[in-house]
């Protein structure tokens, strides 16, 4: 009986020690999820310290601060300070007074203050080591001077790339993720909706039919890389004339694309996602109920009448729940550009689907890439952008999803 | 009132013999009285030859012969699973919408078999409507529910009349008249059914199935069913699949009762009018069902 | 004899009020229907031409690499360096195995533990917040991944193992943070598996005087088990297949190698990092990546086959 009563004990005991370690694997993955965006939110914030060529108050003209100074005195400063050909040369491209004094001060600040940033910090330390970043910026940078930076501002998402990692901004590669993901939905969504509605609603269990469906679902399984290679291959290069605007007489500047250009690439993560979208909408218009067909077949309808009329007003926020997932899969798709063709370096907004591009993930993908601490700052916050245009789209779905749930 | 009438009618008619053979030779019957040659005016709305049905390779029913009277009711009795609904859907190719089940007969609709490769099941169904066991409205206003069939049947009438029409016809229009726009699932289970009546009624079909239209209805919804069929009969052909005996001896004129045969395949078993079949049975298996020894 | 009561013969054409209708059953040219349906045929005949896209073109190309490499220096030989004319995938595909095993270390054992916490512990309130908090992790984009693995997990394995040990670019830091992106996909997929097996034989265990973990692990588990199994081969092929994070953490250039802490770059890593450069076609570094794409869809292909075999003999079991 006492042996019983141990062996029992025992039992228990390891129940016990299972079970905290089934629940500290979740906890794991939890954290997990929580370090991963602190480690951004460490890299997006903290401070900075600034060296100027020239500081703002030397410039000052009788102890009025730059800020306040009026416009034909700080091209004034600009003669002063910068070299007599820039002068001209800026001069020559828009004359002085032309120029708003907002413009001519962004001038002053750029071309005489020149304000660089010689360290960054991360949040954590930011937050917590105060004093010793201090120290170190007086022992080590005594010219410069420490401020708080959230590498995410207004002017981030607004400026186009730049080589200097403080003056660059995602607005190209928010422009270009936009054009993308825009052919992207208008390939993939028709041909995805009708291909579910065909397997759903038409095909009758033939092998042919039962070969789309394997072969769909084996699709879903697919590298994303492999995908990329399929569109280097055919959008890139077989379809150069109709990707490139060629065919079109869409050729302008951008030429060069060659067939790297916004419409393969939107079409490339249309073929990606395709598969998804299909099986999402598959699972949506199973959701219907076969009552409301028969009825309405009962009534003489015919299929299609049948599908419009019937299943796809019922079946829509369940496809469109699914749609949007799948597109927020492209939205963060990375690798099948990479081998697409998505351009290094751009600094203009994309005109049309025959532009080059580049996409936030891209951007991200190159910025970290680069050894430089400020390049890692930008790229985390390249991704909180990427992160919060994520987080609308899958609330879009969940809000989509409860409205769905609630009225069958 | 209107039971009273027809149970009057029974005890009358229970005295009647009648030669079961009259349904194949209905011209030699015209001995009877006047109601009963308005119940066999030899006027078929449409007919089974041979029909067997199968699903993939279970035959679910074995060669049915059978002629359905023009604006009559005709109910369909048996135990569950011998193949009602199965016999129903037949008639309008409804089976179709199931990918295992096909057929192998004749159903013959003004001379002209239903099954014929030329055929349109769906010209089929725009003349042969149906009603399903359970309520099914579509998920929109109950303006809608009935305006959309006529809609996509080319109706080029005036709408709003075919609509109040058609819930008329049906019995609803005094309780929904002033809600058109609400969805039809507002309504309660009885309404929603008479609403899919309404629908149906408002294609003007020839011939309406309905499959156990009550069973999923209390009571008082039940009778309101079947106080209507009564009124429909009198413009539509009603083939009715019920499992309850009583409302197949108050509402139909014939009645076919199927039974399980051998490998599980329904036959069926006996056809007549309702009223000798329920009181004078030809065959001893019927008179076991209708006496509630089984089923 | 007559009848006496007239009854219009339904046999003549019906011409309802609004209706235009007549008795002509026959098949009407409903243009507008059969277009629809070819254009709906051909939506899914899409995923065919894909697959057959990706086969052809990959083969193609791989024909013209194979005609001037042969397939035997292709898997034999050790180097892969295309200056110098070697084209040898064992480097790629060593690491591409490297980063793997690191993953499905990772992955496994933590998925596997939160499914049997998720289906056997946890209440249903606890796993309607966890599950949607899982759903988070595995929709974030793998290079935000790639990021993390950069600037998270490499210092912190430096700062753990020492700086000598660990370089900057190593296979262990890629394939540990691919273990945590497949976390959860194998943790939803075995606690489908796991919720898929009937109540009564939870029951009949318990019943039998079993503990909880007992249940779990005996009697559940192994009911699971092809589930389980097919959702582990579905995430190898997963790992196989990742490709930013090796691209951005792994390290650039073939390295034949078993030290985890060493930079190797992956089969996908290198088929990124060629493409990302200026490539010409009809090269055979454009041929070569296709010949390694090749070989790559060949390998996650066959094991996306085999997982859906195994789940379909687990669902002939309990259907
Ligand atoms: N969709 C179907 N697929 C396969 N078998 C079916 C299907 N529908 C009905 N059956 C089978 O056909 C037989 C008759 O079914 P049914 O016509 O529904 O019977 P009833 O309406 O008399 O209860 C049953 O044995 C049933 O199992
Ligand atoms: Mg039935």
């Amino acid at each position: 009986m006492s042996e019983f009563k141990a062996n029992l004990d025992i039992r228990h005991r390891a129940g016990h020690i299972w079970r905290n370690i089934f629940r500290a694997s979740t906890v794991f993955g939890i954290l997990a999820l929580i370090v991963l965006l602190l480690n951004i939110a460490n890299s997006a914030f903290g401070y900075v310290a600034i060296e100027n060529d020239i500081n703002p108050a030397d410039l000052a003209i009788n102890s009025i601060p730059i800020e306040q100074l009026h416009q034909v005195d700080l091209v004034w400063i600009l003669e002063q300070n910068v070299s007599a050909g820039l002068f001209r040369r800026l001069e020559s491209e828009m004359p002085w007074e032309e120029r708003a004094r907002e413009e001519i001060y962004d001038l002053v600040v750029e071309r005489v203050v020149n304000p660089q940033v010689v360290h960054t910090w991360p949040l954590g330390g930011s937050l917590f080591h105060r004093a010793e970043i201090q120290a170190e910026v007086a022992a080590k940078f005594p010219g410069a001077t420490l401020e708080f930076r959230s590498w995410l501002t207004g002017d981030f998402l607004t400026t186009p790339q730049s080589p200097e990692a403080d003056r660059a901004g995602v607005r190209t590669a928010i422009l270009g993720s936009g054009w993308t993901i825009a052919i992207t939905i208008l390939f993939a969504f028709p041909l995805g909706v009708g291909a579910a509605i065909y397997l759903e609603e038409y095909a009758s269990d033939n092998r042919l039919n039962r070969v789309i469906q394997t072969n769909i679902n084996n699709l879903a399984g697919v590298p994303s890389i492999i995908y990329g290679m399929l569109g280097l291959a055919i959008f890139v290069r077989a379809l150069e004339p109709f990707t490139s605007g060629a065919i079109f007489g869409a050729v302008d500047d951008t030429a060069t694309a060659s067939g790297r250009t916004i419409i393969s690439a939107g079409m490339t993560l249309g073929l990606l996602i395709l598969p998804l979208i299909i099986i999402n909408a598959q699972e949506a218009i199973k959701a219907v109920p076969n009552s409301l067909r028969q009825a309405s077949y009962g009534m003489g309808a015919t299929r299609w009448q049948t599908v419009w009329h019937h299943v796809l007003p019922n079946a829509i926020s369940g496809i469109l729940t699914g749609t949007i997932l799948a597109i927020s899969r492209a939205i963060g798709e990375t690798a099948p550009l990479v081998v697409v063709g998505a351009s290094t370096f751009i600094t203009f907004d994309p005109e049309g689907p025959f532009s080059k591009f580049t996409t936030l993930p891209i951007q991200i993908y190159q910025w970290t890439a680069r050894p430089q601490a400020e390049f890692r700052n930008i790229a985390a916050a390249a991704i909180l952008v990427l992160l919060a245009m994520l987080l609308s789209m899958n609330a879009a779905a969940v809000v989509l999803r409860n409205r769905y749930n609630r009225k069958i | 009132m209107r039971i009273e009438r027809i149970f009057a009618d029974k005890n009358k008619k229970r005295k009647i013999r009648v030669d079961p053979l009259n349904l194949c030779h209905p011209r030699s019957n015209h001995a009877q009285s006047k109601r009963e040659l308005i119940m066999t005016n030899n006027n078929y709305a449409i007919e089974a030859r041979g029909l067997n049905i199968y699903y993939d390779d279970f035959l679910a029913v074995r060669d049915v012969n059978l002629k359905i009277e023009a604006r009559k009711i005709t109910a369909i009795i048996g135990p569950s699973g011998c193949g009602k609904s199965t016999m129903l859907r037949a008639f309008n190719r409804m089976n179709e919408l199931v990918p295992s089940a096909w057929a192998k007969g004749e159903v013959l609709y003004h001379g002209e078999n239903i099954y014929a490769p030329d055929v349109d099941p769906v010209e089929v169904r725009r003349r042969i409507g149906m009603v399903f066991q359970k309520p099914n409205p579509f998920p929109k206003s109950i303006y809608e529910n009935v305006a959309w069939g006529a809609r996509i049947n080319g109706y080029r009438g005036n709408m709003d009349e075919l609509v109040e029409q058609s819930l008329r016809g049906a019995a609803i229009w005094d309780e929904v008249k002033d809600k058109l726009d609400q969805s039809g699932l507002s309504l309660s289970g009885g309404q929603q059914q008479r609403l899919c009546i309404a629908r149906t009624i408002a294609i003007k079909p020839d011939i309406i199935l309905m499959d156990e239209p009550a069973s999923a209805l209390d009571p008082i919804a039940t009778l309101k069913i079947e106080e209507l069929m009564h009124e429909l009969s009198k413009e539509f052909t009603i083939i009715v699949v019920t499992h309850n005996m009583q409302q197949a001896a108050r509402v139909s004129d014939f009645t076919a009762f199927f039974n399980l045969g051998e490998d599980r395949a329904g036959v069926l078993e006996e056809y007549d009018k309702t009223n000798k079949l329920f009181t004078n049975p030809a065959k001893q298996t019927t008179e076991d069902y209708i006496t509630g020894r089984f089923g | 004899m007559t009848q006496q009561i007239e009854i219009p013969s339904p046999s003549t054409t019906t011409i309802e009020a609004g209706y235009n209708r007549t008795n002509d059953l026959r098949k009407r040219r409903r243009l507008g229907e059969t277009v629809i349906q070819t254009l709906l045929f051909l939506a899914g005949g899409i995923s065919i031409l894909t697959t057959v896209g990706i086969v052809y073109e990959l083969s193609k190309e791989s024909v013209h690499f194979l005609s001037q490499v042969s397939l035997i220096e292709f898997f034999t030989h050790a180097k892969w360096n295309p200056q110098l004319g070697n084209f040898g995938i064992l480097p790629l595909l060593n690491a591409t195995l490297m980063t793997s095993t690191t993953a499905m270390l990772v992955a496994l054992p933590m998925g596997l533990s939160i499914a049997i916490y998720l289906s056997e512990y946890a209440t249903p309130k606890a796993s309607s917040i966890l599950k949607p908090i899982l759903e988070v992790l595995a929709g974030i984009p793998t290079v935000v991944y790639g990021y993390f693995a950069l600037t998270f997990m490499t210092p912190l394995l430096r700062s753990v193992l020492g700086k000598d040990v660990v370089e900057i670019y190593n296979t262990a830091s890629a394939g540990i943070v691919i273990g945590i992106l497949i976390i959860p996909m194998v943790s939803s997929m075995s606690e489908d598996a796991l919720s898929a097996v009937p109540r009564a034989l939870r029951e009949a265990s318990y019943g039998l005087g079993a503990t909880k973990l007992e249940t779990a692990i005996k009697v559940v588990l192994p009911a699971a088990i092809s589930g389980i199994v097919a959702a582990f081969i579905v995430a190898i092929s997963r790992a196989i297949g990742e490709t930013m994070i090796v691209a951005i953490a792994a390290g650039a250039g073939p390295n034949l190698t078993f030290n985890p802490f060493l930079p190797a770059e992956t089969m996908t890593g290198h088929i990124v990092r060629i493409s990302g450069g200026d490539l010409s076609y009809n090269s055979i570094d454009y041929n070569s990546i296709f010949a390694i794409g090749l070989f790559l869809f060949f390998i996650t292909l066959s094991l996306n086959i085999i997982s859906q075999r195994v789940v379909r003999r687990f669902r002939e079991v309990y259907e």
